[in-house]
């Protein structure tokens, strides 16, 4: 006789849901959804062993269990809690809970630059909505921040520890995704941070997933860098028959310009098909993709802000109403401006000065590429302030 | 309305035309509110918005990041940017890290709004108290960088200075 499992009933700011034994507060509030689902940073549930770093998922449990009903004497992380038969969950409606999670914004905005309008991340940073919800509108904080110079680990992924807050979601993806890992937190406490020691550079074919994991722009694409902002690009759903990977992507697209491709998230910014190097870094033109459509975001992002919602062209249509003639341009736009004048997605890194002016090929590079071999994991040195060493 | 007949006064007719008359005589003795532009120039209000500047920083280093928020904030779309990085040796010219390369401002299709000043995060763009000026083709309405950026404080003071001016300081 097939065993029934018993199916535990939790209720979650007033919302019951039956979840099987096993299951934690995190997972059970995913499974309502809406509101009451607490914010992660560090928990990836694609990824085993991750959570219980950030504190900001926080949770009050008023009653432990049917059995046991006394309320747990301190706030929980709900990512790491199982459970139990009439747990009785109080996220939002607990003003406590709120107030913890306020405090834990601040704890990880400490030592974060706060550089959004350079950072690449920005518009689609978790740190960023979180700090947006649920953060006050000024720091505490009157020491200095602690800044490291950005570094180069490997040919496409671009270091900013600074912007690090140790989340170790990249740690665990290089364990489990990409099976070699090569990098690791170094250090303790206020001096951790995330390194590869002596100049070594991440090549592992699956690496790449590590800037889709990263909740901030610690990680991020070195051939999308500073290329666009991410609401002003397209994202569109693609596939390719890829030998190393499912090849399930986004693209991230300007007019037909490929910037950028990352893996598929789902709705609360996990990915759901890890992707190889090969699509991510290095097929970065329409014709090597099978485009299935524009993908739905969640209204309230700011990639929404182009309304990208169809897939065709408008047709030209002045011609055939003027009976063939053409219509007369008072001002051709591209006659006058300067910019759309390179095409970005050929360049696998940033591009300079010298890219808009004459060497449409040229790419940034930095005094900190491990693969030049002048890599150095310095802490405490500054690489936006040229006057620290 | 009222439909009554005109008094003898009113039917005489000439009191009504000299009283017109004095009132146009007067004002011979009044101040003239005539502004002879471009000799004289009316004194623009401290919340005026005219055309846009790029500001820099005491050391003459350009302060836009190219962070796209006065774009994405445009509601005339006139805003277009491609941004560089630094590379060593910049760290005079550029404040941040990467900066933009490319700024381009259509001011056919702007209608200072002062959206962009609002959402600057970095003071880099204000918008100043002069006219956009005339111009006989459509072309010259397409401002570029050249045509955007403050003078630099360190080469340039008295022009930076009288730049500097023109930027409205806001309701106080």
């Amino acid at each position: 006789m097939a065993e029934e499992k018993k199916l535990l009933k939790v209720t979650i700011d007033n919302i019951t849901v039956e979840v099987e034994p096993g299951t934690t507060i995190l997972m059970a509030a995913r499974k309502i959804g809406g509101d009451i689902v607490p914010p992660t940073m560090c928990y990836y549930s694609k990824l085993q062993n991750t959570g219980g770093y950030c504190r900001t998922c926080l949770v009050r449990v008023a009653a432990g269990s049917t059995a046991d009903p006394r309320p747990m004497p301190k706030l929980v992380a709900s990512c790491r809690t199982a459970v139990m038969d009439g747990m009785i969950v109080e996220n939002i409606t607990n003003p406590a809970v709120l107030e913890a999670r306020k405090g834990v914004v601040e704890f990880l905005l400490l030592n974060h630059p706060l550089d959004c309008p350079v950072c690449d991340q920005a518009g689609e940073c978790d740190l960023q909505d979180l700090s947006y919800e649920h953060g006050a509108e000024a720091t505490r904080y009157e020491f200095k921040r602690r800044t490291f110079e950005r570094i180069d680990i490997g040919p496409y992924i671009q270091l900013h520890m600074t912007r690090c807050i140790l989340c170790y979601r990249c740690v665990h993806t290089a364990n489990q995704v990409a099976g070699n890992r090569e990098h690791g937190v170094l250090d303790r406490g206020d001096h951790a941070q995330i390194a590869t020691y002596i100049q070594k550079s991440l090549e592992s074919p699956m690496i790449g997933n590590v800037i889709d994991v990263c909740p901030v722009g610690a990680l991020t694409d070195r051939t999308f860098r500073f290329k666009n902002r991410v609401w002003f690009t397209k994202p569109v759903d693609a596939h390719r028959d890829c030998p190393h990977c499912k090849g399930k992507v986004r693209l991230w697209m300007r007019g037909d310009d490929v910037l950028r491709v990352t893996a598929r998230k789902d709705q609360f910014g996990e990915v759901e098909e890890w992707i190889c190097n090969e699509c991510r870094f290095e097929k970065k033109q329409v014709s090597d993709w099978v485009i299935e459509g524009p993908t739905r975001l969640d209204r309230h992002s700011v990639i929404n802000a182009g309304h990208y919602e169809k897939i065709e062209k408008p047709q030209e249509f002045l011609t055939e109403v003027m009976h063939g003639h053409a219509a007369r341009i008072l001002l051709d736009i591209h006659a006058v401006s300067d910019v759309n004048m390179v095409d970005l997605n050929v360049i696998n890194g940033p591009a300079t000065n010298a890219t808009f002016n004459g060497n449409p090929k040229a790419v940034g590079t930095n005094v900190t590429d491990v693969k030049e071999g002048k890599g150095r994991n310095v802490a405490g040195t500054d690489s936006t302030n040229p006057n620290t060493p | 309305m009222e439909r009554k007949p005109m008094t003898l006064a009113e039917k005489l007719y000439l009191p009504a035309i000299f009283k017109g008359m004095g009132i146009t005589f007067s004002h011979l003795f009044k101040k003239k509110p005539t502004v002879s532009y471009p000799e004289e120039k009316r004194p623009f209000s401290d919340v005026f918005r005219g055309l846009h500047i790029l500001n820099r920083d005491e050391e003459g280093r350009e302060r836009c990041t190219a962070c796209g928020l006065c774009a994405v904030a445009c509601p005339a779309e006139a805003i277009t940017m491609e941004a560089a990085e630094r590379q060593p040796g910049e760290e005079h010219l550029f404040r941040e890290e990467k900066y933009a390369a490319k700024y381009e401002i259509n001011m056919l299709r702007c209608i200072f709004c002062g959206l962009c000043e609002e959402a600057c995060p970095k003071d880099a763009i204000y918008l100043t108290k002069t006219f956009a000026p005339a111009n006989y083709g459509r072309k010259g309405f397409i401002y570029k960088k050249d045509d955007l950026l403050i003078p630099n404080p360190l080469t340039d003071p008295e022009g930076y200075e009288k730049a500097k001016g023109t930027i409205g300081t806001g309701i106080k």
